[in-house]
């Protein structure tokens, strides 16, 4: 039932230097002259969980739509999962967006109406996946996430940090190469917080890449690799 | 289970070509539960903007429906009367003064081939109907007195309502036959013992009242009264002033263009021949025209509702910019987000294209049992009412649509 991994052409080569992230001299200005990135450069390497920190407007979210393919950038040249992103059409970007990347917002973005089982089966819609295989695979995510037995409640019948794990699960339920997360535990209290990032590294140490960003050393201090930005550039990059 | 069966179990089959692997898609059932699952979870609002479409919808419907079935009743009613029926009268001459149809005319066109039946109306214009003498003479409530002979009912393929009509004894005695009309006007509802009118000086003997005469409801408003008794008692001459003639359904205006010459060989241009049946059905024709009108009213409200809809999906997509950008995070391109806006509106305003059908369907169904007519929706409408909301609504939906494809994601998604 699998299709054999691998394929076009950009996606060897990206197995090849092994990087699942790469930006290379990104520059992103807004509309009237806001430099949201000047000259920013990261390898961030299959299998690697990176935490991006740096106060409010040090461009670390700018950075995150960059590398989640929403957006591409001024200038530079940006690698995620092995495509170009700068040369691909959005219809392609769509697809990547669709199969290998897993976004996890502070907002949650649950939808009311639905279930939780549905929200997470709506992370593969647009796989073209028929609704019952993505169901199946939505009761999988859930029941790692340790909400299997929540599946029919909706949003509003949920805890935040509940909340939460269904946006992880809708996140991982495609089995995606890449999880990027932008201040998960922002809403949530320290316990819950505790709980869904702890997930979130549980589930990477799988192999799938994961980039957080946040505002909080604490947090960025439970991550094997930290990058502080600053004012829209990379100030430092450590290892643990 | 181990990291790999974990990975394997929960990857998603990617089961298209490999030229198409990783592309984005949403098959139309998708969209279309997407679309519905919109709708659903503002449903208020949807039922409102959906209900002016539907009253647009629903006013065009009844207006055709309404039409259609007042057509179908004068159709009916003209099959039932039959479009074979002539008549022929006078005509005037060239300096304007009133022609007469010679006293053979009767003989000679119920020798005509294909001519089925024969009847003539006379004027008695020396005589006025009251109900009784003590009436002042000018009072004449507008009721004219015709002499006729036996065949006058058979021929309008009318009835009576009461009592029965002259046959070859009562034409010669003083008895009256009245019209609609004219029994109302004289308020004589039925038959009943021994009625008399003074007709002209005299008393005639009540013996019959007729229904109305459709295919020339003139003569409703007159009574009638035999023509030999007319002849005998005031003097009229056997010139008819008009008269009835039923052709064969096939041969009718063959029988027509015969009709004049033979009614008066010696001054065919004097003589007038007509086909009632043309007035019903120019009418039916007109009610046709009216509803133009009609619909132009029912499209003013449909646009309304196009406006409405196309309202209420702009506020939808600025109000829905955490969906939009969350979609766009899941893999949506900017077409389909696009199209789910569209898909949304149209179906919207489909489904109050059908509530307008309904609706429409209903008003046209009290109206005509109110009027007694048949209950006709035309075909076209059945398929048209969903087919325009559906039309209507994608171009309502096609603004909305491209400024949700348009928003930046990243912004929406900030937006929470």
């Amino acid at each position: 039932m699998t299709a054999p991994d691998g394929g076009g052409m950009s996606r060897d080569s990206a197995t090849a230097n092994g990087l699942a992230l790469e930006l290379r001299d990104v520059v992103k200005e807004y509309p009237g002259g806001v430099r949201a990135l000047r000259r920013v450069s990261v390898d961030i390497p299959t299998g690697d969980r990176v935490a991006v920190v740096g106060p409010s407007g040090s461009g670390k979210t700018t950075m995150l739509t960059i590398l989640g393919t929403l957006e591409r950038p001024t200038s530079g040249d940006v690698h995620v999962a092995g495509r170009d992103v700068v040369k691909a059409s959005d219809s392609d970007l769509a697809g990547l967006r669709a199969y290998e990347i897993g976004f996890v917002f502070q907002g949650f973005h649950l939808q009311d109406s639905l279930t939780a089982l549905d929200n997470v089966a709506t992370g593969m819609l647009y796989t073209g996946a028929p609704l019952r295989e993505r169901r199946a695979a939505a009761k999988v995510a859930l029941d790692r996430v340790g909400l299997g037995h929540r599946t029919t409640h909706r949003p509003q019948e949920l805890s935040g940090g509940e909340k939460q794990r269904v946006a992880i699960a809708r996140a991982i339920a495609k089995n995606p190469k890449i999880i990027l997360a932008d201040e998960p535990t922002g809403n949530l209290d320290s316990k819950s917080g505790e709980s869904v990032l702890e997930l979130l590294h549980q589930l990477s140490s799988e192999g799938a890449t994961l980039a957080l960003i946040t505002h909080d050393e604490q947090i960025a201090a439970t991550f094997p690799r930290r990058v502080q930005m600053r004012d829209g550039e990379i100030v430092g990059d450590e290892r643990q | 289970m181990s990291v790999a069966a974990f990975r394997r179990q929960r990857r998603i089959p990617r089961r298209h070509a490999r030229g198409e692997r990783d592309h984005a898609r949403l098959p139309p059932h998708e969209l279309f539960s997407v679309a519905l699952q919109g709708l659903r979870t503002r449903k208020l609002r949807a039922a409102l903007s959906a209900l002016g479409i539907a009253i647009g919808i629903g006013a065009m419907v009844a207006v055709v429906g309404v039409s259609s079935s007042s057509q179908a009743n004068l159709l009916a009613t003209i099959d039932r009367l039959g479009t074979n029926l002539l008549t022929v009268s006078p005509g005037t001459t060239f300096f304007g003064a009133a022609e007469v149809l010679p006293d053979t005319a009767i003989a000679m066109i119920e020798h005509m081939r294909n001519v089925e039946r024969v009847s003539g109306v006379y004027a008695v214009s020396n005589a006025n109907v009251f109900r009784t003498p003590f009436v002042p003479a000018e009072q004449t409530g507008g009721i004219g007195v015709d002499a006729t002979d036996t065949e006058l009912v058979k021929a309008m393929n009318s009835s009576v309502a009461s009592g029965h009509f002259f046959n070859a004894a009562s034409e010669n005695e003083p008895t009256v036959v009245l019209g609609a009309a004219a029994a109302q006007d004289l308020q004589i509802e039925k038959v009943t013992g021994h009625i008399q009118l003074f007709v002209g000086g005299t008393w005639f003997t009540v013996i019959g009242i007729l229904n109305s005469m459709t295919l020339d409801t003139s003569l409703d408003d007159n009574v009638f009264i035999g023509l030999p008794a007319a002849e005998r008692l005031f003097q009229v001459q056997p010139n008819p002033s008009e008269i009835y003639v039923r052709a064969n359904v096939n041969d009718v205006s063959a029988v027509g263009s015969l009709l004049a010459p033979t009614a008066d060989p010696q001054n065919a241009d004097g003589v007038d021949v007509s086909q009632p049946s043309d007035v019903l059905e120019a009418r039916a024709a007109a009610k046709g025209q009216f509803t133009t009108l009609l619909l132009g009213l029912g499209a003013v409200a449909l646009l309304v509702g196009a406006i409405g809809i196309a309202n209420i999906m702009v506020i939808s997509v600025l109000e829905r910019r955490g969906e939009i950008g969350l979609r766009r995070a899941l893999g949506a391109t900017r077409r389909h987000i696009s199209s789910q806006f569209l898909a949304e509106s149209a179906l919207l305003a489909a489904i109050g294209g059908i509530f307008g059908l309904l609706f429409g369907a209903i008003a046209t169904w009290v109206y005509s049992v109110g009027q007694n007519e048949p209950w006709v929706i035309p075909l076209y409408a059945l398929i048209a009412a969903p087919a325009a909301g559906l039309v209507i609504g994608a171009v309502a939906g096609l603004y909305p649509a491209a400024k949700a494809a348009r928003l930046s994601p990243t912004e929406a998604l900030r937006a929470t």
